[in-house]
């Protein structure tokens, strides 16, 4: 006997069927035949309802899903093409495999032709003769499916032990011998008919299923058994709990003779062991025909058996446990609950209350951390334990200042101060970091936002706190932390510090900020990593050999870093001038904006915005790395991403529903030319009056490969001497009023899970708001872009025309040029965005930049510029160079 | 067995590096893309590859020895964009059977040369059919995810003309390739499946995905399991990945294949990941270097490079490859394949 040849499909994901896989579940409920809703939904083409029940399939557990159009009154072939084309275009849905349904073989055909994975076809028979037959299966073969054959010939449907066995012979002969069909890709259907029916003839229905399951996985290697098991109980509709037994146990018996693939409700099984000992007799002599009277048996006990054996959906088995697994348990998963219940039940059981914390609550923090660090969870998953454990403890605070005689100390592993620094207003993912510090036992000081240098160190000294952690997202926070660093050294500070934040690199950190500071000074940007970090940190066994290696590694890694930077070539700064971006200004195309001037968006619907979110920096924020929609099925944090990606859409449609947050825009349309090579001079009106602004830009200065340019974004805009009259435009958009609020309003109720997403939304919404007015801008307000026809993928993508470049960005690192923007758009005073010390915008949520509208304008990233630039910026701004040198040092060379 | 067949279970077979790094380096102008045939074309030809083959064959052939020479045993012929979907862009769908035809012959012409000078050391060419520039699973617009840019009947069509061109031509292998989207691929099996039976052939095909980022799956949303599923119900010669990633990247997804297909594995990765100016510069002994760690763990059957590479990286890979056996072929015990 050869070896098992298994069943494989795919949808994105592979499945695989060998004799050891459990019983494959087969979702029926996109089913027109079957399912009254499914098919209404579809005749008011309401797709995506539709689309929410076979998601709701998959979430369920159906392993692979039944699609089937076939109705009198709707054009199946379409309908088919158009579902399947929406299932494909989902992939929580589509990563399972896809079994096309259908009497009609164009409508099966057509389905096959719009799905890359490999489906399974339902169903092909011998009904229309042997001819027909060896046609179907060769075309699918050649489209790559698997098959389900019906028991069904041109005489007609088996419906006896005997019919059954000659049929599925016949049909495995003719698919192996003839079309070479590939025998484990055969799925048979043996008919499952109904029992019980009061007719003679049908006693054995189930009885001859099940036999002739046996003969043909005996007899007919390779292949698969199936049938759709609703069919057996038919005759007792209307009676869930006695349905739900016989599905039961109709499949206990069918799946150990060898069905191996069944089209099952989930929802209308019952398990098989938890059928009352009556019931299941009753039921089993029906199905295995045991008795002459089993059918009126069962009837008349049918009548005793009333209302839903298993109400209970959600799964409460755990509560059943002792006092510790169901506190881990609520740690592990996240469930707030039964927190409080659990908690006091635990303060009964102790002498001072503030052995709950330090016993069974850490207990279960240390589950999480464990199953944290070793990969098993993600960081979604911890902040929600922390959510727990922090309302475990604000129930327990009161008992514990109560019961306290004086000698009670905090048992914390350590204090970390964690702060946004001086004029930047970020704090994301220094929120998150605190939390996973929190619920690693360290005791987290967190100053929030904008916190000046004096406050960081007053408060480190007067609390001894044991590290510092300090986070920036805009470029100008990268001196602030040099600063720190310096003056740390100077008040003789020993304490570690951290340097995390979007901006901040292992470059930076080792090169500008560790020279400075005789101690550790570590750049962390994952929170994962936070935790060892600050433990080997602190930890006094392993914190000076650490210290040193830390040290020493970045020492190395600041030599390698200086040494590689040198071998960049410069260009002077006239020199790359007439190496700049060349446009043909007589053929190039300029489009005169339909509406000049500045206009102001007050209270913006939000929900215009929901298909302009970028989903895929959502996830990053929560450390979840991967592409969206792709990471939503992802092996390894799939699962988590789809239970973070539902929690944040749910609380984004309350922001929606409840206008819980506001957004507003200001943007403005302007004739402008380039002047003296980098310059942008437009004109503008303020109070009535015609003024000017310039903006000034700067020009990319790596020596380049022959016939490349160095960019600057005024080659973009044509000269004032071409006599051409070009336009720019400019915009600033928020999304984060009331995000504040809001997020203090999760705090306050110990959800830190919601207010770090209450922000992350915020940022989105602001970007996609961004999004949306560009778009507009493009195809209305300027209007060159009137024809535009762009996928989110394509916006995400930026493959529109003209660009929206923000300063403090790649082409336009310097913040300065935000205080030209506030002055020509009036910022302030139309939307409220005000600017911080370090040219951060506030509300946090916002985005800011220039619009250019010419074909030829790209993103570019300005790279390093050299002294000469700094000094003629300086020049032409009429600063000085120190002022200069400070907002574009990130961007300056190294002498 | 063919004698292709034969060979791959003992030799590892090379396959060419990049066509359009090496074009880059004759700097091709408008002019000498449109020769003196398409002199008056109404549209823009620089940039449209495949016709160097119509108007500039010697380079072409230039290339293709270059290649055998640094050790390739196979060459891909020059019409990744030779089907009519690609092949609108410049107005050129009626040339589709032409630039496949004539690319054949080009690359025939010199594997046969090269074949009689060292016969002990046969030279195969395979007609790549690239995964033309629309895809039949997604939706280009993101407000009609239903949309499709094309069709399954229409990609089936083009792969159908353009594999006919190929055989014509003399290929010795058909090659679908850098696959980002599951369904096109099918489409071009279907396509060969029934050319095959109807010319009575047995060319062996080749197929190739593309990985496309860090996530580890395709363009489509397809692991590479899902992927190889996906395309086993056709015989064929070997499954693989290449373009989009470095040989570094790509050893996890080879594995995979490795482990679960009973078809000959190819790997023909870029020369690393691009850097900042979108350029690759992996040098030959650093990406042979990586591939090494193929060989190491047996993963592949046939070897060859993508974007970015060129004879001297083919040649440090044929070198390194030369040390190693290829990966055991099916039916030779694989216990997760059966």
């Amino acid at each position: 006997m050869t070896e098992f040849k298994a069943l494989k499909l795919s949808g994105l994901e592979p499945l695989i069927i060998t004799p050891e896989s459990n019983f494959v579940n087969v979702g029926e409920r996109t089913n027109m035949s079957g399912s009254k809703k499914f098919l209404r939904l579809i005749k008011e083409e309401k797709y995506e309802e539709a689309l929410d029940i076979a998601r709701n399939q998959v979430e369920e557990g159906a392993q692979i899903i039944d699609v089937n159009m076939d109705d009198g009154l709707v054009d199946g072939k379409e309908a088919m093409v158009k579902f399947l084309n929406l299932i494909v275009s989902e992939p929580d849905i589509a990563r399972v495999p896809i079994m096309i349904d259908s009497s009609k073989w164009e409508i099966i055909e057509a389905g096959l032709q719009v799905v890359q994975g490999k489906c399974v076809v339902n169903s092909i028979s011998l009904k229309e003769g042997e001819e027909e037959f060896i046609k179907h299966a060769k075309k699918v073969k050649r489209y790559g499916a698997a098959v389900i054959v019906m028991a069904f010939d041109e005489i007609g449907q088996a419906d006896s032990y005997d019919r059954r066995i000659e049929i599925a012979k016949r049909s495995y002969q003719i698919l192996v011998d003839k079309v070479k069909f590939p025998p484990e890709d055969i799925i048979f259907d043996l008919n499952i008919f109904p029992v019980a029916t009061g007719m003679e003839e049908h006693r054995k229905n189930a009885l001859d299923f099940i036999e002739a399951t046996k003969w043909v996985k005996a007899n007919l290697p390779h292949c698969s058994i199936s049938g759709g098991v609703s069919n057996v109980s038919f005759s007792f509709r209307g009676n869930n709990p006695v349905r739900e037994a016989m599905h039961s146990v109709f499949l206990y018996h069918a799946i150990k003779a060898g069905m191996n693939i069944g089209i099952v409700n989930p929802a209308m099984l019952e398990v098989y062991d938890n059928i009352p000992k009556d019931l299941l007799e009753h039921v089993e002599d029906v199905i295995l025909d045991r008795r002459d009277d089993a059918t009126e048996r069962l009837l008349t006990f049918a009548e005793t058996v009333t209302g839903s054996i298993k109400e209970n959906k959600i799964d409460l088995s755990w509560r059943e446990k002792s006092l510790q697994e169901r506190i881990t348990h609520a740690m592990v998963k996240g469930v707030d609950a039964y927190i409080i219940e659990d908690v006091e039940a635990a303060r009964l059981e102790v002498a001072k209350p503030i052995e709950v914390i330090e016993g069974p609550l850490m207990t279960g923090m240390n589950v999480v951390g464990d199953l944290f660090g070793s990969g098993k969870m993600f960081l979604p998953q911890v902040v929600k334990s922390a959510r727990v454990m922090k309302k475990a403890v604000a129930y327990l605070l009161p008992f514990i200042e109560a019961a306290k005689d004086g000698t009670t100390q905090s048992r914390a592993a350590g204090k970390i101060l964690m702060a946004t620094v001086k004029g930047d207003v970020h704090d994301i993912g220094k929120n998150i970091v605190s939390v996973v510090l929190g619920c690693n036992n360290y005791e987290i000081i967190d100053l929030g936002v904008m916190v000046p240098p004096e406050k960081i160190i007053e408060v480190a000294k007067t609390e001894n706190v044991d590290a510092i952690g300090l986070s920036g997202l805009i470029t100008p926070s990268l001196d602030e932390m040099v600063y720190l660093a310096k003056e740390m050294q100077r008040q003789n500070f020993t304490v570690p510090l951290l340097i995390g934040g979007a901006t901040t690199s292992k470059a930076h950190t080792a090169v500008k900020i560790d020279p400075h500071y005789k101690n550790a000074v570590i750049h962390v940007n994952d929170a994962s990593r936070a935790v060892n970090v600050v433990n080997d940190l602190l930890k006094e066994s392993s914190s000076k050999k650490y210290l040193e290696a830390i040290k020493l590694d970045y020492d190395i890694f600041r030599t390698n870093f200086l040494k590689r930077s040198k071998v960049k070539d410069f260009l002077p700064i006239d020199v790359a001038r007439e190496n700049k971006y060349q446009i043909n200004w007589k053929t190039s195309e300029i489009i005169r904006p339909n509406k000049l001037g500045i206009q102001v968006i007050e209270d913006f619907d939000l929900k215009k915005l929901e298909d302009f979110i970028d989903w895929t920096p959502f996830f990053r924020s929560w450390d979840l790395h991967g592409k969206y929609p792709a990471i939503l099925s992802d092996e390894i944090v799939g699962e988590q991403a789809s239970i973070l990606f539902a929690d944040g859409r749910e609380l984004l449609h309350k922001i929606f529903d409840q206008k819980l947050l506001k957004a507003k825009a200001v943007f403005g349309l302007f004739e402008a030319n380039a002047i003296n090579n980098d310059d942008i001079e437009l004109e503008y009106l303020k109070e009535g009056k015609a003024k000017k602004a310039v903006f000034r830009t700067l020009r990319q200065q790596l020596k380049k490969h022959e016939g490349k340019p160095n960019f600057a974004l005024s080659d973009f805009i044509a000269p004032k001497e071409s006599g051409i009259q070009d336009y720019i435009g400019c915009f600033c958009v928020s999304a984060g009023f009331g995000t504040q609020e809001l997020a203090a309003k999760f705090e306050a109720e110990h959800d830190d899970y919601n207010s770090i997403m209450v922000k992350a939304l915020a940022d989105r919404l602001a970007e996609a708001f961004a999004e949306f007015l560009h778009k507009q801008v493009r195809t209305e307000d300027w209007g060159y872009a009137g024809d535009e026809h762009l996928s989110n993928e394509d916006l995400i993508k930026e493959s529109y025309k003209g660009i929206r470049p923000a300063p403090g960005y790649p082409a336009c690192p310097d913040h300065l040029e935000k205080l030209t923007i506030w002055e020509v758009l009036g910022v302030e005073e139309t939307i409220s965005v005000k600017l911080t010390d370090s040219l951060a915008m506030w509300p946090a949520a916002s985005v800011s930049g220039y619009y250019f509208g010419n074909p030829e304008a790209r993103y570019f990233g300005l790279g390093k510029i050299k002294s000469d630039q700094v000094k003629d910026f300086a020049n032409r701004k009429e600063i000085s160079v120190e002022t200069a040198e400070k907002w574009l040092n990130p961007a300056i060379a190294d002498q | 067995m063919s004698k292709l067949e034969d060979l791959l279970s003992k030799k590892i077979l090379i396959l060419d590096g990049a066509m359009g790094t090496m074009l880059q380096e004759y700097k091709f102008s408008e002019e000498d893309f449109r020769g003196r045939r398409f002199a008056d074309w109404h549209l823009y030809l620089k940039g449209n590859n495949d016709l160097l083959s119509i108007t500039q064959p010697h380079a072409i052939a230039e290339i293709h020895r270059k290649y055998f020479l640094a050790g390739a045993d196979i060459v891909e012929t020059n019409t990744f964009s030779a089907n009519t979907i690609a092949m609108a862009d410049y107005g050129m769908e009626e040339l589709v059977y032409e630039l496949n035809y004539e690319s054949a012959k080009i690359a025939k012409q010199v594997a046969l040369e090269l074949t009689l000078e060292t016969p002990e050391k046969p030279r195969f060419v395979a007609g790549a059919m690239g995964p033309t520039n629309k895809t039949a699973s997604m939706s280009p617009d993101v407000n009609d995810p239903g949309y499709r840019a094309i069709s399954f009947k229409q990609l089936f069509t083009a792969y159908k003309q353009q594999a006919k061109a190929l055989i014509d031509g003399g290929v010795d292998i058909l090659l679908v390739e850098t696959v980002f989207d599951t369904l096109n691929a099918k489409a071009a099996l279907f396509a060969i499946d029934e050319l095959k039976e109807e010319l009575n052939s047995n060319i062996p095909v080749m197929i190739s995905g593309t990985i496309t980022d860090a996530s580890g799956r395709t363009l489509s949303g397809q692991t590479a399991e899902a992927f190889l599923i996906s395309i086993s119900h056709i015989p064929l010669l070997s499954v693989g990945f290449n373009c989009a990633l470095g040989a570094k990247q790509l050893t996890p997804h080879l594995e995979v294949l490795a482990r679960k297909s009973n078809f000959g594995v190819s790997a023909y990765p870029n020369a690393g990941l691009p850097n900042a100016f979108g350029e690759y510069d992996e040098t030959p002994q650093e990406m042979a270097e990586q591939i090494r760690e193929y060989l190491e763990k047996s993963l592949v059957n046939i070897l060859g490079g993508c974007c970015g590479t060129t004879p001297a990286h083919i040649k440090a890979i044929a070198k390194i490859a030369e040390d190693y056996k290829p990966r055991i072929l099916k039916d030779q015990l694989n216990p997760e394949t059966v």
